[in-house]
């Protein structure tokens, strides 16, 4: 690649290029966030049914 | 050693380990896709007879790679769980499982988005194309039966057994484009005489596949996390570390 322009469009290949690699970087990126905050919504549930019944939040 | 992956099996501690290890994992996968990319995108050279098209391949062949390795670490977890009835051993197939139909699925979208300017269409049913999508299918079979009943550990046997049965899948994805006359073409010779790729455009591929194990490792673990909490929520060590938080 020489230039900016070169690689955004990919030799006229840019449809295809790129869309592959969004397509990879949306799932990827799904699956790196999804876990932290299932972990953490989880720990919240958890903590909300380790008080007892008259201190729980509603 | 062996007194090492003896803790390590206990949910406590693998919990805070993972914790640990997981952030680790995922900025150095983000360094080493960054390499690839940068090979692979930027300076690699055209191919001589896909031009720039080629390039969908430094997604396309790690994604697809990762989507049979995982299968496998899958499998093999889903044995060790069924015969020696270790719980953790489950927990690592319904991790990994999640992941390995998202590298499936990418697998699959950019193999289409590569077959539409080569081959002229999206999709045909030739054998490496059809196994591959049955590799979806037993990935979220997996899934839909782990989940499918009120007892977790009725889910983990009927899921593991699925999960062994699937195996025979493997080698059909593999082999295919030998087995069979598709449109999907065969393996690429990397070293040797007949090597059919240069140096500048296997190394970026290759950094690829290290960085998407790499990634593969990090969310594997921080997905085993929940699972531990989500399977272990009635014991003390979890009530102990939510008291703590």
């Amino acid at each position: 690649m020489n230039s900016w322009h070169e690689f955004l469009s990919m030799g006229g290949y840019a449809v295809y290029v790129w869309p592959a690699y969004g397509t990879a970087l949306v799932v990827l990126l799904a699956n790196a966030i999804w876990p932290g905050r299932q972990q953490r919504a989880l720990l919240k549930e958890l903590r909300r049914r380790s008080l007892p019944s008259e201190e729980r939040p509603t | 050693m062996f007194i090492w992956f003896h803790k390590l099996a206990s949910p406590p501690y693998f919990y805070k380990f993972a914790g640990v290890l997981a952030p680790w994992l995922a900025w150095l996968s983000l360094l080493v896709i960054a390499a690839g990319l940068y090979g692979g995108l930027w300076l690699a050279p055209p191919d001589y007879q896909q031009g720039d098209g080629f390039r969908i391949i430094y997604v396309h062949v790690p994604s697809a790679w990762m989507s049979m390795f995982v299968y496998m670490v899958m499998a093999v977890a889903a044995a060790i769980g069924l015969i020696w009835r270790m719980k953790l051993a489950h927990a690592v197939s319904a991790a990994a499982a999640p992941l390995g139909a998202s590298f499936t699925f990418i697998a699959l979208v950019t193999g289409s988005l590569w077959g539409k300017p080569m081959w002229g269409t999206y999709w045909v049913w030739d054998a490496r194309l059809t196994s591959e999508l049955i590799l979806l299918f037993l990935y979220v079979g997996y899934m839909a039966l782990n989940h499918a009943f009120e007892d977790r550990r009725t889910g983990d046997r009927a899921s593991a057994i699925l999960a062994l049965v699937g195996i025979v899948n493997i080698p059909i994805i593999h082999y295919s484009v030998k087995w069979w006359n598709t449109l999907h073409q065969g393996a690429t010779v990397f070293f040797g005489p007949r090597a059919e790729m240069p140096p500048s455009m296997y190394i970026p591929l290759f950094i690829m596949i290290i960085g998407f194990m790499v990634y593969f490792a990090a969310f594997i673990l921080k997905r085993l996390q929940v699972e531990v909490l989500q399977r272990e929520r009635n014991t003390a060590w979890v009530r102990e570390l939510v008291a703590k938080s």
